[in-house]
């Protein structure tokens, strides 16, 4: 009952850490889409530069995130942004490379080869072929590399409370340090309701974008 | 005309490099189909993707309408060369409008010419436009997707096509109805087209001449019925089948092989004149004819001789005809069928235009069991 209550009375300031929350993970996800997806399609000229690249990303999704933000600290530091909303988004924009450069990889490398073939032998170029046939085919696994990275990340996001980027987490670490049990749950369950809620919406953005006549085979 | 002279390909690999097509020279006149055949691996493909510079030749030369490929940016050169593949290749996120107009659209044509245009090919095939247009791929047959792929190697209206196994993904009842209605377009278009196949019998149907390569080696290039007639060795003869000679039934129409008979009995005539005829002619029977020149049935000798009265009260009737257009095969099932060793031949108004036996039809193919001499 407690925490009903505290979550009634608290509903201002929990709104305003989701929606901080929710920036963070927007804004580094949105950028994280501007340099994946083009490193994706980029890195399919190359099976060995693509091994690398994916090596690279997969590294850095093995360090935990706590380690990340105090990678960071010393580095930006140097230019007065050590703790804060900064490094948050630096770190999810890390974190979110893999699942989007790895889906626009396998995407456009698993577009049909006869798809492939046609576009070129009717006199595409390669642009034509990228913008025309093979993204709008790419687009469903891209989208869904980016429903990946926004789940995982709000949960990275939490932690960025510690470096003091504010967010739902400011909930959860302070009912660590109060042993304050209200505010750990109505955090906890913030979180993973955030995380759901987002899932939803992304995979509803995800069938909106993809092409209709893809839609369509799926159907039948 | 599609011209290639001393074309050759030599593919580097890992165990040394691999002479895939062996300077191969041919051309192919404007407005004919030409068939590339042969078994997997033959190089037939190979040639053909070095025309549209899909693959680009290690040496030798390809001429378009005389003008050297080589000079065209290859992009370019692409968009002005119908291309349909055996997988057919439809982009699964555009409609079938879409489809059909890429090369137009790359090209520059503006929406409204787009759209008549794909109207226009869509009824060429008898699919309905307003039905189909905003269709996408997967909403549609086997056969539909076929047709469209065709269709829209049509579109730019290139006056060259490449046609790889075009009718290869489909089950075969539909390909021959395919097969119909393509070469029924291509009496009205007359595109210069390169067929690639590795099917003889349909080699044998939609091709005006047929190239058979083996090791990258255009072994023979000859008309169809030339191929069959005469191969140059037992490679091609292999390939085409021991059954050439009946494949060659199909390519010749019964009036070829018919003899035009004139002489023929009416109704009321006498049986003396029927035997007369018999006896002059040494055929084995004597049609006999109505006042509008359809037959109504035969006299033969033995009624001949021993009958009395007209032909008209002693005729035996007429088991089947056949059409002077109808290919021989169908003459020939016939013959087998009714146990008859000549048939008679009506004209397109069913009027009779005269008779062709078992004996002249052996003679026909008979021109073509020697070999030339100059091979």
């Amino acid at each position: 009952m407690d925490i009903v209550q505290f979550f009634f009375h608290n509903l201002d300031h929990i709104g305003f850490l989701t929606l901080q929350h929710l920036s963070i993970v927007v804004v580094a996800v949105g950028l994280a889409i501007l340099t994946g997806v083009p490193i994706g399609i980029a890195i399919t000229q190359s099976r060995a530069v693509a091994d690398k690249v994916l090596y690279v990303a997969s590294m850095i999704m093995t360090i935990p995130s706590i380690a990340l933000f105090g990678i960071m600290i010393p580095i930006l530091s140097t230019v007065g942004e050590g703790i804060g909303y900064l490094p948050a988004v630096i770190a999810v924009l890390l974190y979110s490379q893999l699942p989007i450069i790895r889906n626009t990889y396998t995407a456009i490398t698993n577009v049909d080869p006869a798809l492939r073939e046609a576009a070129v032998g009717m006199g595409m170029t390669a642009w034509q072929r990228l913008r025309r046939v093979e993204i709008p085919i790419a687009v469903p696994v891209i989208m869904a590399g980016v429903r990946t990275a926004v789940v995982l990340n709000i949960g990275v996001t939490a932690i960025a409370a510690y470096i003091g980027a504010g967010g739902l987490g400011e909930l959860i670490s302070r009912g660590i340090s109060q042993t304050d049990p209200r505010q750990l749950v109505t955090g906890a369950v913030a979180v993973s309701v955030l995380a759901i809620i987002a899932d939803y919406a992304l995979l509803w953005l995800q069938k909106r974008l993809t092409p209709r006549g893809l839609h369509v085979r799926e159907g039948t | 005309m599609i011209r290639l002279e001393q074309l050759t390909k030599v593919f580097q690999t890992d165990h040394g490099s691999v002479t895939a097509v062996d300077h191969v020279s041919l051309e192919v006149p404007e407005g004919d189909i030409c068939v590339l055949l042969g078994p997997s691996g033959c190089g037939k493909t190979t040639t053909m993707k070095m025309v549209n510079r899909l693959i680009a030749p290690t040496s030798g030369k390809i001429y378009i309408n005389d003008k050297d490929t080589d000079e065209y940016d290859p992009v370019e050169l692409r968009r002005n060369i119908g291309y349909a593949i055996q997988q057919i290749g439809l982009f699964p996120n555009m409609t079938v409008e879409e489809n059909i107009t890429i090369v137009p659209d790359l090209l520059g044509w503006d929406k409204k010419r787009c759209r008549e245009r794909a109207r226009e090919l869509l009824n060429m095939v008898a699919m309905e436009p307003d039905q189909f247009l905003r269709r996408y791929p997967s909403e549609l047959s086997g056969g539909q997707q076929q047709r469209i792929g065709v269709v829209r190697a049509l579109a730019a209206d290139a006056p060259v096509m490449l046609m790889d196994e075009p009718f290869g993904a489909i089950d075969p009842i539909n390909r021959e109805v395919i097969q119909d209605e393509f070469l029924r377009m291509q009496e009205q278009l007359r595109k210069t087209i390169m067929f690639v196949s590795h099917d003889i019998d349909e080699a044998v149907k939609m091709g005006n001449g047929i190239a058979i390569f083996r090791g990258g080696s255009l072994e023979q290039y000859a008309a169809p019925d030339e191929l069959l007639a005469y191969p140059v060795n037992d490679f091609i003869a292999d390939f085409v089948g021991g059954d050439r000679t009946l494949k060659r039934l199909r390519l010749a129409h019964i009036e070829d092989a018919m003899s035009i008979e004139t002489r023929t009995v009416g109704l009321d005539d006498s049986l003396d004149k029927a035997r007369d005829l018999l006896e002059s002619t040494g055929v084995e029977a004597v049609v006999v004819l109505d006042g509008q020149r359809h037959p109504r049935g035969y006299v033969d000798r033995r009624v001949a001789i021993q009958g009395e009265g007209t032909a008209g009260e002693n005729l035996l009737p007429l088991a089947f005809t056949v059409k002077r257009r109808d290919d021989l095969r169908t003459a020939v099932s016939q013959m087998f069928a009714h146990d008859t060793r000549w048939v008679a031949v009506l004209d397109d108004h069913g009027r009779y235009a005269g008779f062709v036996t078992q004996a002249s039809i052996t003679e026909l193919l008979g021109t073509g069991s020697r070999r030339p001499a100059t091979a």
